[in-house]
């Protein structure tokens, strides 16, 4: 007994930041003639975060990290790897990775990247962080998902596109084990940006069925296949949230509840934080998780991948803080127009 | 400017100060040399608290306006740093709480400036 508990290994503490500004979906249609309660039906997002006009993916990823460390009460110099997946590292050549590990005092022996996989880019650090871990490579492994989305102005996508993020300190000795983890590939152009382009582009609906769907849920049937687990068995559920309808089909489509999966639905009150996204469904839900409960998380990345993990909360929660809870910094907010928002997005400038 | 940059680094991204031994005198930025007791000051780095309170502050408005405050850490040492926040946001007394932000950027070319700036604690 005391052996298996020394063997686990999974998410040793967890960290989330949300810029404090937000724009509603009133204020964009506003601005492009749109009719904005047919946008909130469709998309189930009502405002989304904009970042601070300090704020980047490396500021962001660093005070997620920062957060977990405390929480965790580790030596940050014991931190034996260092990963940041986004779509929006302010560098294309330079990694935002050295950034955190400078910021959070990780010292200089650790392992280090930057990660790019769409939306899923920090999920597949939780993965290289896990394995570290497991084969004895590393004691403490840090794997970020933080983005502050591109969206060009008037597309689509700027209604839910938006800033935040998650960080994950992986070890032994748990508050949350990761019991299995699975991922499903295929090379899928549902969603691009080209080198030196400023916007992405998209392949509009087909961004769902054969790219979305198809990824989510192969995911989480492989993984839930190959390691014999059923909807039932998971008390909470969180799936990659481009918007709210998404994962509300894909929850319905594997047969779990919308009491399932709710808690992390934070994509209707902060919109789409890309590689932040699901990681923050998965903090908003490990808020309110009990020891013993298990939980189904299931990233997304266009072009494309998801990676499902089967997580179970152990006793260590009980006495891990969890103070502000993400929900509560989802409220603490402050309404910019559209105007103040392109400023902070630094698509105008003086 | 690159080099200038990477070598404050350390005390930009976090808050290290010095602390000299021989008199109790904390510095941040960090000394090298204790300008109190000077040769016989024993300097060592110290890490400061995250939180404190602001003293006084200005606001300077040449383009974005830009909050500079004098800060009272909560072991008492005063700190010069910018505050991120809308000016209407400050007021002498206020908590805040260090946050790490960009400081600029050399050009469209250059290096990002990261650091530590404050904001209001909650």
């Amino acid at each position: 007994m005391v052996k298996e508990e020394v063997c686990m290994t999974g998410i040793l503490s967890y960290g989330s930041y949300i810029p404090k500004f937000r724009i509603r979906v009133e204020e964009i249609a506003r601005v492009w003639g749109e009719d904005a309660e047919k946008i909130k039906s469709g998309l189930g997002v009502y405002e989304k975060s904009v970042p601070g006009i300090d704020e980047d993916a490396a500021t962001i990823a660093v005070e997620a990290a920062r957060e977990a460390i405390s929480r965790s009460k580790i030596d940050p110099s014991e931190i034996g790897a260092v990963f940041v997946g986004s779509e929006s590292h302010p560098y294309a050549v330079k990694p935002t990775a050295t950034i955190v590990g400078e910021a959070i005092g990780a010292g200089n022996e650790y392992f280090s990247a930057d990660l790019e996989f769409a939306c899923k880019a920090g999920s597949a650090g939780m993965q290289i962080c896990y394995a570290m871990v497991k084969s004895g490579m590393i004691k403490y492994g840090l794997a970020i998902g933080a983005d502050t989305s591109q969206a060009r102005p008037g597309d689509a996508l700027e209604y839910a596109a938006a800033a935040g993020g998650a960080a994950f300190i992986i070890g032994n000795n748990p508050i949350a084990e990761i019991e299995a983890t699975y991922s499903y590939t295929s090379d899928t152009p549902d969603f691009w940006r080209r080198d030196l382009q400023p916007y992405p582009s998209h392949g509009g609906r087909f961004t769902g069925l054969p790219a979305y769907f198809r990824h989510v849920i192969s995911a989480a049937k492989g993984l839930m296949e190959r390691h014999d687990f059923k909807p039932e068995d998971f008390d909470y559920a969180v799936f990659h949230m481009p918007n709210a309808k998404f994962p509300v089909r894909a929850a319905k489509m594997l047969g779990f509840s919308s009491e399932q999966i709710n808690p992390g639905l934070v994509v209707k009150a902060i919109g789409n934080t890309y590689s932040g996204s699901s990681l923050l469904g998965l903090c908003a839900t490990l808020d309110i998780a009990e020891p013993d409960d298990r939980i189904l998380l299931v990233s997304f990345g266009s072009g494309a991948g998801s990676d499902a993990f089967a997580i179970r909360v152990t006793d260590k929660i009980e006495s891990y803080p969890r103070e502000p809870a993400v929900w509560d910094k989802i409220e603490r907010k402050v309404y910019v127009d559209y105007a103040i928002y392109l400023k902070h997005r630094r698509k105008i400038k003086a | 400017m690159v080099p200038r940059f990477w070598r404050k680094i350390k005390y930009r991204y976090d808050l290290k100060g010095s602390y000299c031994e021989n008199c109790g005198n904390y510095h941040y930025p960090p000394r090298n040399f204790c300008p109190v007791c000077r040769r016989r000051g024993r300097v060592k780095e110290v890490e400061l608290p995250d939180e404190g309170r602001v003293l006084s502050y200005t606001i300077i408005r040449e383009g974005e306006p830009c909050i500079v405050a004098l800060i009272e850490l909560d072991n008492g040492i005063r700190i010069i740093s910018q505050l991120s926040c809308d000016p209407s946001e400050v007021e002498i007394g206020i908590r805040v709480r260090k946050a790490f932000r960009r400081y600029g950027e050399d050009g469209e070319e250059g290096i990002i400036n990261y650091g530590t700036k404050f904001v209001p604690a909650n």
